[in-house]
């Protein structure tokens, strides 16, 4: 592990982003509704926290950058200054400039006057009082500026009885108190026990501090940052007689929003309930889940062929382990997909502006969880997608009211569920894929012959090539032809698939379909030929017998009616080749990937399994019928059947049959 | 390594040919285990074996050289290796008929590939050494792999549109 110091700072740098997330999403809401008073008093903490923790942190640029836009902002909270989008724009690149000082204080602060300025530009444009000019020599400790002031405040703390073995120190903590301002100090001593039962090693004291003056609560907050987690401690407002000094002015806008609950609400999110883990360390525990269920596998194996009843008893009770095991670390892992969703709301907001173009963002389903992993990937293929849309999809504010379309152009991205896949869809109003232009296009390249008669959603796909545009401009976002090859690989590498959709002059639609998870998985293991294959138990609907009907290879019909509905099925023994005749009861499994569901023939069902999945080399990165591998309870390997790709197999069937009953 | 001539090498028998393959990225010997056939791959990489908990491709470089396959005997090994292959490195099991011994190859002793007389792919072959009166294919592991990597599709599978 690193030294405490990089430790915090590391931590302060990600909780920095994290807020500066938050203040740029309260931003964004503000320019929609100007007037809400509550969202610009949660900026304002936000930017209050961000500069008490970073002047503590040592990052000196950053807390007086900070400290200045915080004071801007002041106005604004007092109702000075109107809301404006001007101030919100210059606003978000000042959160922009927050990120750079954390990054690299020492280069970007060359900046912090400029965006200054400019915010103090803005603010005097709207005919506000003149803000002052930055002020370099300024001193987080005596500002006040900000803060609504209050008599000070009765801190009640006691430490964990262990703390003292930990290394924390009372003392330490009560002068930095008395630096806030005056204290009185009390100490608590009803729990320290007779001297003969008193173990010195114990911390039982507790102590109340009267600070006076004109305390910010969370620099008192900030004097427990390292021991918060485990101590208990009150934070009261010391009512006005019980002030040791009447020199702390009335505040001239009691600011209930702004009362130590929240802030004590806000650092206890931060650190009382929940705990930062590094990704690596998640990813190593995903490793050792994988490894433990493969075990578990094998000792389950073993256990069924020894037949001791004790060994089955306690295999079963570790398989009942590991699976709850498996569980819990996968939804350790489960992020929802409103963590990126926020700079999506930036990005369109930027893109807006410097298209001229005006368009709304729209999002459902936020809720909807993925994996880390697949989240983090997912974010630059989302951002390549909503720039096309944003650039190409959309038409200019003139054109869409020609066409009879509102001015503003509207982006969605919806999240859902569907089976084990997430289902990501983002879709324009704009102008739609141009089907002949597209063509053109890629006979120009080379990519189809010009004979070919391809049908849409085939010609859609081409956008997906390297090096593809049909835009003759480039422009700064979007046409040069890079990019949505990216994004398909990306989603091609998660396992995914993707969708085009497009009506012309009514918009395009993307769709991405994800897998919810990359680690395990329960499956349902068949035999074919004597081999054995795994399908992915969420995708599967139900197992049915052959019917004799169907016995033979030669039948000419390929589908199956089960319960009045016609499934079309595919012959895993043909598909893989196998040579071995098939059993006397060959069984069809159902399954369903989006709506269209197929039949799979296999010779045997075995039974579910713990599948841990296991990427395929690049030798194998052709095979289409197969998303990956996973090693089975006996050490062998097993395949894993591509459910979206069979599906897929069994709809280009269905409709070669109607084609040809067309014809 | 790119500098020094002397590497290490480890050679073994295969379809009658002696062969050094490099020992720095050779990772560990193993006695046949069992094969998982993929169906719908080429012959080259046809199966996966489980080495410790890894689901490897075994690989054949008999097919690669045009070799006639041979069935397995007690000599029959599976050496585990990671390559560079695109700036990745992929762990790979490779087929020998029989593993002879680790040692050192002067590489600035190799001789070309000949324009004629060679009965194996010349694209494959890195050079020509000498080891004890017998001749010593150096294959071009990365020519074979990035030949075979990424194709793992048939033809058949391909006119099936799957």
């Amino acid at each position: 592990m690193s030294d405490p110091e990089d430790l915090g700072t590391g931590i302060y740098r990600q909780e920095a982003a994290e807020l500066v997330q938050s203040i740029e999403a309260g931003l964004l809401a503000l320019e929609n509704t100007p007037g809400d008073g509550d969202r610009i008093d949660a900026v304002f903490r936000d930017l209050h926290t961000v500069k008490g923790s970073g002047a503590m942190f040592g990052f000196k640029e950053l807390a007086e950058f900070v400290h200045e836009f915080e004071t801007a902002f002041d106005s604004v909270r007092r109702r000075e200054v109107p809301v404006t989008s001007a101030l919100i724009e210059i606003s978000l690149r000042a959160c922009d400039h927050i990120l750079r000082l954390l990054d690299d204080p020492v280069s970007a602060k060359a900046v912090s006057a400029t965006i200054l300025g400019k915010l103090a530009a803005c603010l005097e444009a709207d005919g506000s009082d003149a803000l002052p000019a930055p002020r370099q020599d300024m001193s987080i400790g005596t500002d006040n500026r900000g803060i609504p002031p209050a008599n000070g405040y009765r801190v009640k703390f006691r430490l964990a009885a262990d703390a003292l073995m930990h290394g924390h120190d009372p003392e330490v903590l009560l002068n930095d108190l008395r630096d806030l301002g005056p204290t009185r100090v009390r100490a608590l001593v009803e729990d320290v026990p007779p001297l003969d039962q008193l173990d010195p090693t114990e911390c039982l004291m507790g102590w109340e501090v009267e600070i006076t003056g004109e305390i910010d609560p969370t620099d008192i907050e900030a004097v427990f940052l390292f021991t918060r987690d485990t101590m208990s401690l009150e934070v009261s407002p010391l009512d006005a007689d019980e002030a040791l000094e009447a020199n702390a002015g009335p505040t001239d806008e009691p600011d209930a929003s702004f009362s130590l609950v929240s802030g004590a609400s806000n650092s206890t999110k931060a650190t009382g309930n929940t705990m930062r883990v590094a990704t690596e360390r998640l990813d190593e525990m995903m490793d050792r889940v994988g490894e433990l269920v493969i075990a578990e596998a094998r000792l389950q194996a073993l256990a069924q062929t020894s037949g001791d009843a004790t060994l089955m008893a306690v295999a079963e009770d570790i398989q009942r382990l590991a699976a709850g095991l498996r569980d819990s670390t996968m939804s350790i892992r489960m992020v929802p997909i409103s963590s990126i969703l926020g700079r999506f709301q930036r990005l369109i907001r930027d893109l807006s502006g410097s298209l001229g173009k005006q368009m709304n963002f729209v999002t459902c389903g936020e809720d909807t969880e993925l994996d880390k992993t697949v989240i983090e990937l997912l974010a630059d293929p989302l951002v390549h997608i909503l720039r096309n849309c944003a650039d190409h999809g959309l038409e200019s504010a003139e054109r869409r009211l020609a066409a009879g379309k509102p001015a503003t152009g509207t982006i969605e991205l919806g999240a859902e569920y569907a089976g084990a896949e997430v289902v990501i869809t983002i879709r324009d109003d704009g102008r739609g894929l141009d089907a002949a232009r597209i063509r053109s296009r890629a006979v120009e390249r080379g990519l189809i012959d010009e004979d070919v008669d391809l049908p849409e959603a085939e010609l859609y796909r081409m956008i997906f090539e390297p090096g593809f545009s049909t835009s003759s401009a480039v422009t700064e976002l979007s046409g040069r032809g890079v990019g949505m090859d990216v994004v398909k690989r990306t989603i091609a590498s998660l396992r995914g698939q993707i969708d085009l959709e497009s009506e012309p002059g009514h918009g395009t639609t993307v769709r991405l379909r994800l897998p919810l998870t990359l680690a395990i998985i329960d499956g349902l293991l068949v035999e074919v030929g004597g081999e054995l294959y795994t399908i992915p138990l969420a995708a599967v609907e139900e197992c049915v017998e052959l019917p004799a009907l169907h016995k033979s290879e030669r039948t000419t019909s390929s589908f199956l009616n089960i319960r009045g509905g016609l499934v079309p099925f595919l012959r895993l023994r043909s598909l893989f080749d196998v040579a071995v005749p098939p059993s006397d009861y060959q069984k069809v499994v159902v399954i369903a990937s989006t709506g269209a569901r197929v039949g799979l023939v296999v010779d045997n069902i075995i039974g579910n399994n713990q599948t841990v999945i296991k990427q395929l080399s690049p030798l194998h990165a052709g095979l289409k019928s197969f998303s990956g591998a996973t090693i089975l309870g006996d050490g062998s390997v097993a395949l894993i059947l591509d459910v979206a790709q069979l599906v897929a197999s069994g709809r280009a069937i269905e409709e070669s049959t109607r084609r040809e009953n067309a014809a | 390594m790119s500098t020094a001539t002397q590497i290490d090498v480890v050679t073994l028998r295969l379809g009658g040919e002696w062969m050094a393959l490099p020992a720095d990225s050779l990772r560990e010997i193993l006695e046949p285990v069992a094969v998982t056939r993929v169906p719908q791959s080429r012959p080259f990489s046809n199966g996966l074996i489980n080495v410790r908990g890894v689901v490897v491709p075994l690989t054949d470089l008999r097919v690669a050289f045009g070799m006639p396959p041979v069935d397995a005997t007690e000599d029959t090994r599976m050496l585990v290796f990671d390559f560079p292959l695109d700036g990745d490195t992929v762990t790979v099991a490779i087929t020998a008929d029989k593993v002879h011994e680790v040692t050192t190859l002067d590489v600035s002793a190799l001789d070309d590939v000949p324009s004629v007389g060679l009965r194996w792919p010349p694209e494959f072959v890195q050079g020509i050494g000498k080891q004890e009166d017998e001749f010593l294919l150096v294959p071009d592991l990365e020519a074979i792999f990035k030949q075979h990597a990424m194709r793992g599709t048939t033809q058949k599978q391909h006119d099936e549109g799957i």
